[in-house]
C-alpha cells in the first residue's frame, strides 16, 4: 500500500511554497510533519496531486518570546516544543498539552503547524489556542494575516486559511502571573486522541473569587469550542466543589451535539466533559494566586 | 505517472544514490529497493509503530515520511545495530534474555525506540520508559517481557551511548559520507529520468 502517483516539490522559502499551492493545474496540499496527512494519503483518502513540503523552508521552526507571546514557527516540531524550558516555564499549559499528543516517535515529527492546520476536532493544540487566545498567522498571495484561534476552527477538520494559504506561525500568551491553568483530557490508551478533554485557566481577584476564567472543551463537537455559560457561573464566585460541578454540567449542556462514534457514545462524551470541567476548574485554582498585595 | 527523483542517502553507514518515485513511502524505499527488509511494515499509518527508523538520529515512523524527504539523511535501521562481526547489540541481547519477542514482528521498531531512547538518556525513568514504549504495539508478547528487557538493557550498556558499543561513532554516521562506500539499490536505479 502506498499514495496515489503524485508529485512532491520541497521550496525553500514560504513564497516559493505559496505559489506552488496556487498552481491553477494542480491539485496541491501543504505538507508540514505528516503524521496526519501521510496516513491519509497511505490509505488514499487524500490524492493531491502535488505535495508541497515545507519541512525544508527556513526560518519556520523558532520557539522564541516576543512581546509577551510565546512565538512557534509553524514547523517547531512538538518534540521541540516538549524540550523548551521557555514553554515549560513561560506557558505550561502548552507544554501540558504537547505531552499529550502522540507518542515520542510521532512528536519527532509532528509539528505545531501541523496540528493547527489540520484541524482534528479531539487534537490538544487546538483547544489549547482557543482556551489561551492564542492567534495564527497565515501567509498567501495577498501577503500575511493574523488569525484569532477562536475564530480559525470552522468545522470538521476545516480552518479559516484559504486556499494556497499557509499557516507559519502559532503564538500564544506567555502565562500572566497568578494565573490558574489545567489541561485535562480521557482517552482509552495514552497517546490517542481524546475522547473529551477540557482546558481551562482561571485568575482569582483580591478578595480570592474566580474571574477571567475560559473553559474550553475539546473531542466533544466538530471545533474546540468556549463554555461561555460555564465561564459566567465561575467568575465573581469563590472557589467551591459546587460552582465547578455546576460549571462542568453547565458546560457539558451547551454541547450542541456531541460526537458519537466507536470509541464512545455522545452521551458519554458529555459526561466526560462535565466531570473533566469540573476537575479541571479545580486543579486550575490550586495554580492560581491572589494579586500580589492582596 | 511521475518520474524519479534522484535522492543520496545514508543508511547503517552505507550511501545509496538511488532514483525513487515521489510517492514512495520511507519504508517501502528500506525494504523494496534497499532489501533491507529487517523494518517491517505493520499498519502503515503510524499506529503500530513497527516500522520504527532513525533518521538523523531521532526515532520516527518510516511509513509517515516519503524517501524523497529522506534526501540528505542519515538513517539507521535494526540491521545496523548489529557489531563488526555480526554480534548482537546489548539492547537485542537484552530483548532476547528476558523474552522480549515472540513473534518478532514488533522487534525491529521496539529496538530502535529503547535505541533512541537510551540515545537522549542512559538512565531513563519509569514514565520516560513507558511513554516511549506505549508508541510501539506488540501483539503477542505482551509488555512484561519488552519491560525487563529495556531495564536489562540499561544495565548492559551501563551508561555508554547505544552508538558507542561497538567503538566510537553511531552506526548511521560514516566517517565520511562522500568516501568509497556508495552502494546502488538492486532495483529502482537509473530506469526513469
Amino acid at each position: 500500500m502506498k499514495p496515489a502517483p503524485l508529485d512532491h516539490a520541497a521550496p525553500t522559502t514560504v513564497g516559493e511554497a505559496v505559489a506552488l499551492l496556487n498552481d491553477p493545474e494542480r491539485e496541491a496540499v501543504a505538507l508540514a510533519g505528516g503524521q496526519s496527512l501521510m496516513p491519509m494519503l497511505n490509505l488514499r483518502l487524500a490524492r493531491p496531486d502535488l505535495l508541497v513540503d515545507l519541512t525544508r523552508i527556513e526560518g519556520l521552526d523558532h520557539i522564541r518570546e516576543s512581546g509577551g507571546w510565546i512565538e512557534m514557527g509553524a514547523m517547531a516540531t512538538k518534540r521541540a516544543v516538549e524540550r523548551s524550558s521557555l514553554v515549560r516555564e513561560r506557558q505550561p499549559m502548552w507544554h501540558e498539552a504537547t505531552l499529550q499528543i502522540g507518542h515520542p516517535q510521532i512528536r519527532n515529527r509532528g509539528t505545531v503547524g501541523g496540528s493547527m492546520a489540520q484541524a482534528d476536532p479531539a487534537a490538544e493544540y487546538p483547544a489549547a489556542a482557543v482556551a489561551l487566545g492564542g492567534e495564527v498567522k497565515a501567509v498567501g498571495p495577498s501577503g500575511e494575516r493574523t488569525i484569532p484561534a477562536t475564530e480559525f476552527f470552522l468545522g470538521y477538520l476545516t480552518t479559516a486559511l484559504a486556499p494556497g494559504e499557509i499557516l507559519t506561525e502559532v503564538r500564544v500568551p506567555v502565562l500572566p502571573p497568578g494565573r490558574g491553568w489545567a489541561f485535562r483530557e480521557v482517552c482509552r490508551r495514552h497517546g490517542d486522541f481524546a475522547m473529551a478533554g477540557t482546558a481551562v485557566t482561571v485568575d482569582l481577584d483580591a478578595s480570592g473569587r474566580c474571574t477571567a476564567t475560559r473553559i474550553a472543551l475539546f473531542g466533544v463537537g466538530p471545533v474546540p469550542s468556549r463554555a461561555v455559560e460555564a465561564e459566567k457561573i465561575v467568575d465573581g464566585e469563590a472557589p467551591g466543589e459546587e460552582v465547578f460541578e455546576r460549571a462542568g454540567r453547565a458546560a457539558a449542556g451547551a454541547i450542541d451535539e456531541p460526537l458519537a462514534d466507536v470509541h464512545a457514545s455522545a452521551d458519554y462524551r458529555r459526561n466526560l466533559a462535565a466531570v473533566l470541567t469540573g476537575r479541571a476548574l479545580a486543579q486550575a485554582v490550586t495554580r492560581a494566586a491572589r494579586p500580589e498585595g492582596s | 505517472m511521475i518520474g524519479e527523483r534522484r535522492i543520496r542517502v545514508s543508511v547503517n553507514g552505507t550511501v545509496y544514490e538511488v532514483g525513487v518515485e515521489p510517492r514512495t513511502t520511507l519504508v517501502d524505499f528500506i525494504r523494496g529497493d534497499l532489501g533491507l527488509t529487517g523494518t517491517h511494515v505493520g499498519c502503515e499509518h503510524g499506529v503500530c509503530g513497527a516500522c520504527t527508523v532513525l533518521v538523523d538520529g531521532l526515532a520516527v515512523r518510516s511509513c509517515l515520511m516519503l524517501a524523497v524527504q529522506a534526501d540528505g539523511s542519515e538513517i539507521t535501521t535494526v540491521e545496523g545495530l548489529e557489531g563488526p562481526e555480526g554480534e548482537l547489540h546489548p539492547i537485542q541481547e537484552a530483548f532476547r534474555e528476558e523474552h522480549g519477542l515472540q513473534c518478532g514482528f514488533c522487534t525491529p521498531g521496539f529496538l530502535m525506540a529503547t535505541y533512541e531512547m537510551l540515545t537522549d538518556d542512559p538512565k531513563p525513568d519509569e514514565d520516560e520508559i513507558m511513554e516511549v514504549l506505549g508508541g510501539q504495539l506488540c501483539r503477542c508478547t505482551g509488555y512484561q517481557g519488552i519491560r525487563r528487557a529495556v531495564d536489562s538493557a540499561i544495565d548492559k550498556l551501563g551508561g555508554t551511548p547505544p552508538a558507542d558499543v561497538f567503538g566510537a561513532g553511531d552506526p548511521g554516521e560514516p566517517d565520511d559520507p562522500d568516501a568509497d562506500a556508495v552502494g546502488a539499490a538492486p532495483t529502482g536505479e537509473g530506469s526513469h529520468g
